[in-house]
């Protein structure tokens, strides 16, 4: 058995995440539906009940918290949906996560052209 | 017996969804991308497949937490692609050929895979887009088997696994009675990281030395775990598996036809690749 790494900044949405984010993940899949997510926008409140959102997830998602979000056990495929609701694309969130501005997010994705062709 | 053209593999970033509807093709933006297509569809106009296996990962649009196989097989007359949150227009339904997929399905299960059965099943952006890639103008006309596996819920199944999913799905066409032609498609990759403080990871040497595998040591990747993969290619980097099982659904060795790699659409380092069957390049 190899040694699994620890690697920085990333989170593994494993058995204990998904049972944490179950309440969470499961409002953010329902935006699959417009309809779901303009009921979302029409009484935020309201629906994280409705999905019995906890303290630290209905948190996370009045501040727009992506980093709070993930802590809280969303993983990205659905938090995807409701970034979709706020009109950000995943180089927002890229950017929110990392904290740089959204262009320093992009010209550093550009930048990893320079990065070289062999192991 | 059917026959068995080879393998084409893709990144799916759904902003080429967008840049689709928009026909944004040729902006300075999505040209590298775009233009790595050209080449593999002329490919396609040659060797004219009838059929596409395409492995891919739902991201939350057919499954949820409720219930999520590690290994899941379409066998519906057609597939339904719906909205996955983002408003992007979504494609007409997509022909399905159940008489494969019941071959696929038996043959999975006889060789130990115990795989879920899907008779209706709503397909992704990760699903379509390579569709409409490939053939922008005659996607419909392809009919599909989709093989669904698990990168959304750790534990993912190993590369190994996964390669050994394509070889008995490679087997299983081979042994179809049918005189179709099939071509195996991989959905995902390359090496990208949407969440997290490390969020726009690529690793450029590990995906450009894992494209070269395919075609000169395609079992190269199974050397990593499936955080090991994380570790190199990032959280959704690990979608690559969808190329090892399209590639190894590819009896014995391949030729390249076309590869393009193009940093960055959206987060994501693309890649394309289309490779040719070895008993094709006899007949060529």
């Amino acid at each position: 058995m190899n040694a699994q790494p620890q690697i920085f900044g990333t989170y593994l949405f494993d058995g204990a995440a998904a049972q944490r984010g179950y309440a969470l993940n499961k409002m953010c899949y329902s935006f699959n539906s417009a309809a779901n997510r303009e009921a979302f926008l029409a009484g935020e409140e309201g629906y994280m009940r409705a999905y019995g959102l906890n303290e630290a997830q209905a948190q996370a998602i009045r501040a727009r918290d992506v980093l709070g979000l993930l802590h809280a056990g969303g993983n990205v495929y659905y938090l995807a949906k409701f970034a979709g609701i706020l009109k950000l694309d995943v180089q927002d969130l890229g950017a929110a996560q990392t904290g740089v501005s959204k262009d320093e997010f992009k010209a550093r994705l550009v930048a990893q052209n320079n990065q070289p062709d062999h192991l | 017996m059917a026959r068995i053209l080879g393998a084409l593999t893709t990144s799916h970033v759904p902003a080429i969804g967008g840049a689709l509807a928009r026909g944004a093709q040729d902006e300075p933006y999505w040209k590298p991308f775009f233009d790595g297509f050209k080449p593999v569809r002329a490919w396609l106009d040659e060797v004219k497949p009838d059929v596409a296996v395409v492995f891919y990962n739902d991201h939350g649009l057919n499954f949820f937490l409720d219930k999520l196989p590690t290994f899941a097989v379409g066998a519906a007359k057609q597939y339904v692609n719906e909205d996955e949150g983002w408003g992007i227009p979504s494609l007409p339904p997509i022909p399905g050929i159940p008489e494969l997929s019941w071959a696929i399905i038996e043959r999975l299960v006889a060789s130990d895979f115990d795989v879920t059965t899907c008779q209706e099943m709503l397909v992704d952006h990760a699903f379509t887009l390579p569709l409409k890639l490939f053939w922008p103008e005659t996607f419909q006309t392809i009919v599909t088997v989709p093989v669904c596996i698990n990168t959304v819920q750790f534990p993912l199944p190993s590369a190994k696994r996964c390669i050994a999913l394509g070889r008995e799905i490679g087997e299983a066409v081979a042994a179809w009675n049918s005189d179709k032609k099939v071509v195996m498609v991989g959905s995902g990759g390359l090496s990208h990281q949407l969440e997290g403080e490390r969020a726009g990871f690529i690793n450029k040497p590990f995906d450009l030395a894992f494209m070269r595998s395919l075609i000169d040591d395609p079992e190269w990747a199974a050397q990593y775990t499936i955080p090991q993969l994380v570790e190199k290619t990032g959280t959704q980097g690990v979608e690559l598996l969808m190329w090892l099982a399209a590639r190894a659904a590819v009896p014995g060795a391949v030729r390249e036809v076309h590869r393009n790699y193009h940093i960055p659409i959206s987060n994501t380092a693309a890649g394309t690749m289309a490779m040719a069957a070895k008993d094709l390049i006899a007949t060529e």
